[in-house]
C-alpha cells in the first residue's frame, strides 16, 4: 500500500478499530496544608521553603494525616454515588527518586477510600453516556526536580511535596478523545463544585494520565495499553490521545504490536514519546504503611460531609431547566460553574424573574466580555445588583434591547452604573405617543416618494420607515410602539 | 555511699536535700565516664557544655524550689533519639554528620522534667543487631566482662548503667533490643506498650515494632523514668490517646493473688540449664510474696522469629530508604551520576548487617514473593498476638527468661547471623503483640548476670513495675555492680 492509499483509507481503517480509554485523573485537593506535615500548600513560593522536617524525610519525623483532605476525598465519593470504604489503607509505594524524600510515597492501594462510583457525560449526539470510576484515593505529591535552573545538575523543589492529591482512576469506558475530554471537564466542574480543588490545570493542580489503547471492532478483549503521563490541559488530552490512537492503529495494521509503555506528550511536537517500557517499570513494593493506621470511617461521620454537600452540577442543571424554564442547553452553561450558576440566580432574584431575558444577557453579552478578556465570572467587571440595573430598564421600556447593548459596553468599560449613563446620554426611550407621532408625521413628510411607493405595495419600504424615525429619535423611540404608530399611519 | 551508686530515687532526694548539686552530681558521672569511656565504649558523644548548662538550669529550679521528680537527674539518650544541636548518628557512618535540627518527643519530655543528658549512648546500627558489635563506633563492652557483648541494640545504654556512668538511659525495643541488653548487662529494662511512648523522633528500624523504653538500675527508677516519658503525641499517629497512670505511686501495691504464667515454650529446648534456674528462683521469691504459677502456652510463638526477620527487615528496607545522600548524613565522593549517587553513598554509608536486613526487607516486598513472605508473617502475628490474647485471659502477667544464654563473645556469634537472631528468641513475641515487657536481674549464671522476662497485656506497664518491683525489694541482684565499677 502506499502512501496515498493509506491516508485516503485512513478514515476506514479507524472505524474497523475501537478505541479504549481509562484516565487517571490527579486532583489536587485544596486544603490549607500539606497531607501529613503542617507545612502550607500554596502555590509558587520560592523553593524548599514550603517544606518543613516532614515534608524532606528527615530521620525520625512521623507523617499525620490531615483531615480536611480526607473530608474532601469523602465528598466527591458521595458526589459520584461511590461507596466509602468504612476502613482504607495507606500503603508505601517504594521507589527511589531525588524529588521523593522518603524513597516512598505515601499513597493507598489495595483499600483505597472511595470505590465503584459514576459520572455521565453528554456525547456530541446529545445522548448521555455513563462512566465508570473504579476508585479514587489519596495520596502525597512528589516534588519537583528542576533540571534548568542549574547546568550540568538538578535542583530540588520540595515544596510540593506531601501536597495532597486525590487521584480519580475512571474505567476504560471512554471511547474517544472526545469522550475523554467530556469525561474530564465533567470531573472538573464537579471537584470546582465541591470545592475539593481549584482546577487550576496551568499550575497542575488537575492534571491527567490517559491510558489508551485500541482493538479490532466488535472484539471484547482489550488490546495492550500506552500509559500517556501528565496532561494538564483539556487540549493536550485530546491530542495526545488521537496522535496514540492513530500511532498503535498504524503500527498493527503494518504488523508491529504496541508495547505496554509509559509515553511522555510532547506538546510542541504534538506526539507522544517512549519514557520507559514495562521491563524497566519499578517494583514498587507496596505494603501498608505502618506509621498510619487504617482510615475508619464511620456512617455518622460520613452522613454529616453528605449533608455539607451542595447542589451537584446535574442537579442544577436540572433545577434551572424546570424552574426557569430553560432549554437543556442553556440549563448546562448556566451551571458549569458554580459561581456562574449562582451569578445567573441572583440575577433573576434582582430583576424578578425574566429567567430567559437574565439567561440570554448572561450567556450572551456577559459571557463574550469575559471570554475577550479572559476572565472567570467571579472576576466579572460587572457585578449582578449593576447587571440588573441594566436589564430593569430594559423590562420596565426605559431602554430598548439594542440601546441596552450600547449601555453594556459602557458600563464594561466604566464600571459605572446603567442609570447614570442613561441620564447622562439622554437614553431614555421615547414612549409618548404623541412625540412618536410626530417624527414619523416629519418622516412621512420629508420622504413622500417612499411613503407612495409603500403604499402603492412596497411593502419592504416599512424597514425604511422604522430606520428613519428611529434616526430621528437618535433610536430611543420605544420600538413596539413605533411598530404600531407607523403601520397605523403609512395605510392610512 | 558514692554518688554515682545512687539510684534516681536516692538522687532526687540528695538534691532537694541540697546534699549535692546537679551541677556537681553532673562533674562527678562526666569524670566517671572519662576514666571508664575508653575501656567500655559506652557512649558515642559526651555533651558536657550541654550537660553543665541543664544541671546549672536545674539547681536554680532546686532553689526556687520548683523542681519536679526528674529535676537535676543525669541521663543519656540513646543515639537514635533526635537532639536538637547534638549529632544523631544512629550507630552508623550514614548519620554520623547528622546534628538533629529537632528534639524526639521523648528528649523533649524528659528535657522539660529537668533531666540533664549526658550524652548520647552508643548502639547498633539503626538497632539492628543483638550484640552492639554493628555499630560505627566499634563494639561496646559488657563491664561484667570486657571480652563480652552487652547485649543490642541498646547494649550502650545497658552497659553505661551497669557500669554506673549514668543512672538511667532511654532505650528502644523492636525486637528485644531494650530486655537483652538489661539481661545480659545485669540491670533493669522496661519497653512500653505499643502506642504508649511517643515514637516522633526517634530513628525508625521498624516501625510497627519499634518502641522506647527504659534502662535503669531498678524498677523503682524505671517508673519515674517511664512516667516521664509516656503519654499520647499528636505527631505519632500511632500513639494511644489514654491516660498514663502513675507508675510511682502504685510501686508498693501487694502482688498477693497476682497469677503469673510461665511460659511452657520458653523452658524448653535451647534454654541454658543454670539460667533456667536463676528463672525458677525468682519465680519462686514471687510465690513467696503470694503469686500463684500456672503454665500457659502459646502455640504460635516457636514462629516468632522468622515472623520477625520477615516484617522487620521489609518496614526496615523502606524507612532507611530516604538515605540517600541527597538531603543530609553520608554522601559519597564525587558522585558520576544519580545512580552512582545513591550505589555509593547506601554502599559505603550503611555496614553489612544493615544491608542484609534491606536486602531481605527489599526481597520479601517484591512482587510475587509478597504473599508469600510478607502477607504470611502478617498472620502469623496476628496468631502470636491471638495466643497472647488467650493467655492474658487466664493470667495477669507472663514470665520466663529473659536470654537462653548470658553474654557471650565478641566476635562468637557475628559470622553467623541466624545464631545471633536466635538470641532475640525470647524477647520478640512481646513486639509482634505490641505488649509491654521488662527484664530484671535475677542472678547470676557463673559471674555473668542473667534476667528474668515479665510480659503484661496491653497498657500493663503498671503491674510490671509493681512485680518487678517488689521482686527487687526481696532480692539484690540489681544493686550488684561489676567488679571494678563499684
Amino acid at each position: 500500500m502506499n502512501k496515498a492509499q493509506s491516508s485516503k483509507s485512513g478514515a476506514a481503517q479507524e472505524s474497523a478499530w475501537e478505541t479504549v480509554i481509562g484516565l487517571e485523573i490527579h486532583a489536587q485537593l485544596a486544603t490549607r496544608s500539606k497531607i501529613f506535615s503542617g507545612s502550607p500548600t500554596a502555590y509558587g513560593a520560592a523553593p524548599n521553603t514550603q517544606a518543613d522536617l516532614v515534608d524532606l524525610g528527615y530521620p525520625g519525623v512521623l507523617p499525620v494525616l490531615n483531615a480536611a483532605a480526607v473530608r474532601m476525598a469523602v465528598k466527591f465519593g458521595l458526589a459520584i454515588g461511590a461507596q466509602i470504604a468504612a476502613q482504607s489503607v495507606f500503603a508505601r509505594k517504594n521507589y527511589f527518586y531525588p524529588d521523593l524524600p522518603k524513597g516512598y510515597q505515601i499513597s493507598q492501594y489495595e483499600l483505597p477510600v472511595v470505590a465503584k462510583g459514576a459520572l455521565s457525560i453528554v456525547l456530541e449526539d446529545g445522548t448521555t453516556k455513563r462512566i465508570g470510576i473504579t476508585r479514587a484515593h489519596l495520596e502525597e505529591d512528589a516534588g519537583k526536580s528542576l533540571h534548568e535552573a542549574l547546568p550540568k545538575l538538578t535542583g530540588i523543589d520540595l515544596n510540593r511535596a506531601g501536597t495532597p492529591l486525590l487521584e480519580i482512576v475512571s474505567e476504560p469506558d471512554l471511547r474517544s478523545a472526545k469522550e475523554a475530554v467530556a469525561y474530564m471537564k465533567k470531573v472538573h466542574t464537579l471537584v470546582r463544585y465541591l470545592e475539593i480543588c481549584d482546577g487550576n490545570m496551568q499550575e497542575g493542580s488537575f492534571r491527567c494520565d490517559a491510558n489508551v489503547s485500541v482493538r479490532r471492532a466488535g472484539s471484547d478483549k482489550l488490546g495492550t495499553r500506552a500509559e500517556v503521563k501528565n496532561l494538564n490541559s483539556f487540549r493536550f488530552v485530546e491530542k495526545a490521545i488521537n496522535y496514540e490512537v492513530s500511532r498503535q492503529i498504524e503500527l498493527l495494521e503494518s504488523g508491529g504490536r504496541v508495547v505496554q509503555e509509559t509515553r511522555l506528550y510532547d506538546p510542541d511536537q504534538g506526539e507522544t514519546r517512549s519514557m520507559r517500557n514495562k521491563e524497566e517499570a519499578n517494583d514498587y513494593r507496596y505494603f501498608p504503611d505502618p506509621d498510619l493506621l487504617p482510615l475508619v470511617l464511620g456512617r455518622e461521620e460520613i452522613e454529616e460531609v453528605r449533608r455539607s454537600l451542595p447542589e451537584l452540577p446535574d442537579e442544577k442543571a436540572e433545577r434551572f431547566a424546570s424552574e426557569y424554564a430553560l432549554s437543556g442547553y442553556d440549563a448546562g452553561v448556566l451551571t458549569a460553574s458554580r459561581e456562574l450558576a449562582s451569578y445567573f440566580e441572583a440575577l433573576v432574584r434582582e430583576i424578578g424573574g425574566e429567567a430567559k431575558l437574565a439567561a440570554n444577557w448572561v450567556m450572551g453579552e456577559l459571557a463574550a466580555s469575559l471570554n475577550r478578556e479572559g476572565l472567570e465570572i467571579g472576576k466579572s467587571r460587572l457585578a449582578v445588583g449593576q447587571l440588573a440595573g441594566l436589564l430593569r430598564r430594559i423590562t420596565d421600556k426605559t431602554v430598548s434591547g439594542k440601546i441596552a447593548k450600547d449601555i453594556f459596553e459602557e458600563m464594561w468599560s466604566s464600571g459605572r452604573d446603567a442609570d447614570a449613563i442613561i441620564e447622562e446620554k439622554g437614553l431614555r426611550q421615547i414612549t409618548d405617543t404623541g412625540a412618536i407621532e410626530r417624527a414619523i408625521d416629519e418622516v412621512m413628510a420629508t420622504n413622500p416618494r417612499q411613503l407612495a411607493d409603500y403604499r402603492a405595495g412596497k411593502d419592504k419600504l416599512f424597514g425604511f420607515f422604522v430606520g428613519q424615525v428611529m434616526k430621528a429619535t437618535a433610536g430611543k423611540a420605544n420600538p413596539a410602539q413605533l411598530n404600531e404608530l407607523l403601520k397605523k399611519k403609512l395605510s392610512s | 555511699m558514692s554518688i554515682y551508686r545512687s539510684s534516681l530515687v536516692q538522687l532526687a532526694k540528695g538534691l532537694r536535700a541540697g546534699e549535692f548539686s546537679s551541677v556537681e552530681l553532673t562533674r562527678s558521672l562526666l569524670e566517671r565516664i572519662r576514666v571508664h569511656q575508653p575501656q567500655l565504649n559506652a557512649l558515642v558523644s559526651v555533651t558536657q557544655d550541654g550537660a553543665f548548662a541543664q544541671a546549672a538550669a536545674a539547681d536554680r529550679e532546686l532553689a526556687a524550689g520548683r523542681a519536679g521528680p526528674l529535676t537535676g537527674l543525669p541521663i543519656v539518650h540513646k543515639d537514635l533519639f533526635c537532639t536538637q544541636g547534638v549529632r544523631t548518628s544512629c550507630g552508623s557512618r550514614m548519620l554520623d554528620n547528622f546534628v538533629a535540627p529537632y528534639d524526639a518527643t521523648v528528649v523533649a519530655r524528659l528535657k522539660a522534667a529537668g533531666t540533664v543528658m549526658l550524652g548520647k549512648s552508643n548502639m547498633d546500627e539503626f538497632a539492628m543487631g543483638s550484640s552492639n558489635e554493628n555499630s560505627f563506633y566499634g563494639p561496646v563492652r559488657n563491664p561484667w566482662d570486657v571480652r563480652l557483648v552487652p547485649g543490642g541494640s541498646s547494649g550502650g545504654s545497658a552497659a553505661a548503667v551497669a557500669a554506673r556512668l549514668v543512672p538511667a538511659a532511654t532505650g528502644t525495643d523492636t525486637g528485644g533490643s531494650i530486655r537483652q541488653p538489661a539481661a545480659l548487662c545485669g540491670v533493669t529494662g522496661i519497653k512500653a506498650t505499643y502506642g504508649r511512648v511517643s515514637r516522633y523522633g526517634m530513628i525508625a528500624f521498624a516501625s510497627s515494632l519499634d518502641q522506647a523504653g527504659v534502662i535503669s538500675a531498678s524498677a523503682a527508677d524505671a517508673a519515674l523514668m517511664l512516667r516521664a516519658m509516656a503519654g499520647f503525641d499528636p505527631r505519632d499517629s500511632t500513639s494511644v490517646d489514654r491516660p498514663v497512670p502513675d507508675y510511682v505511686e502504685s510501686l508498693e501495691r501487694p502482688v498477693r493473688g497476682l497469677k503469673i504464667g510461665l511460659l511452657k515454650e520458653f523452658f524448653e529446648k535451647g534454654l541454658d540449664p543454670e539460667n533456667e534456674r536463676r528463672v525458677r528462683e525468682a519465680l519462686a521469691v514471687f510465690e513467696k510474696l503470694g503469686a500463684t504459677l500456672t503454665e500457659v502456652s502459646l502455640p504460635s510463638i516457636a514462629l516468632s522469629v522468622p515472623a520477625y526477620y520477615v516484617v522487620a527487615p521489609a518496614e526496615c528496607s523502606s524507612n532507611l530508604a530516604r538515605y540517600d545522600g541527597v538531603r543530609y548524613g553520608y554522601r559519597c565522593k564525587d558522585p558520576q551520576d544519580l545512580m552512582d549517587l545513591y550505589k555509593r553513598t547506601r554502599g559505603e554509608g550503611f555496614g553489612a548487617e544493615v544491608k542484609r536486613r534491606i536486602m531481605t526487607g527489599t526481597y520479601v516486598l517484591s512482587a510475587g514473593y509478597y504473599d508469600a513472605y510478607y502477607l504470611k508473617a502478617q498472620k502469623v502475628r496476628q496468631l502470636i498476638t491471638s495466643d497472647f490474647e488467650r493467655a492474658f485471659a487466664q493470667v495477669d502477667v507472663i514470665m520466663g527468661p529473659t536470654t537462653p544464654t548470658p553474654a557471650f563473645e565478641i566476635g562468637a556469634k557475628i559470622a553467623d547471623p541466624v545464631t545471633m537472631y536466635l538470641n532475640d528468641i525470647y524477647t520478640i513475641g512481646a513486639n509482634l503483640a505490641g505488649l509491654p515487657a521488662m527484664s530484671v536481674p535475677c542472678g547470676f549464671v557463673g559471674a555473668l548476670p542473667v534476667g528474668l522476662q515479665i510480659i503484661g497485656p496491653h497498657f500493663a506497664e503498671q503491674r510490671l513495675l509493681n512485680a518487678a518491683h517488689l521482686y527487687q525489694r526481696e532480692t539484690d541482684w540489681h544493686l550488684r555492680i561489676p567488679a571494678g565499677y563499684e
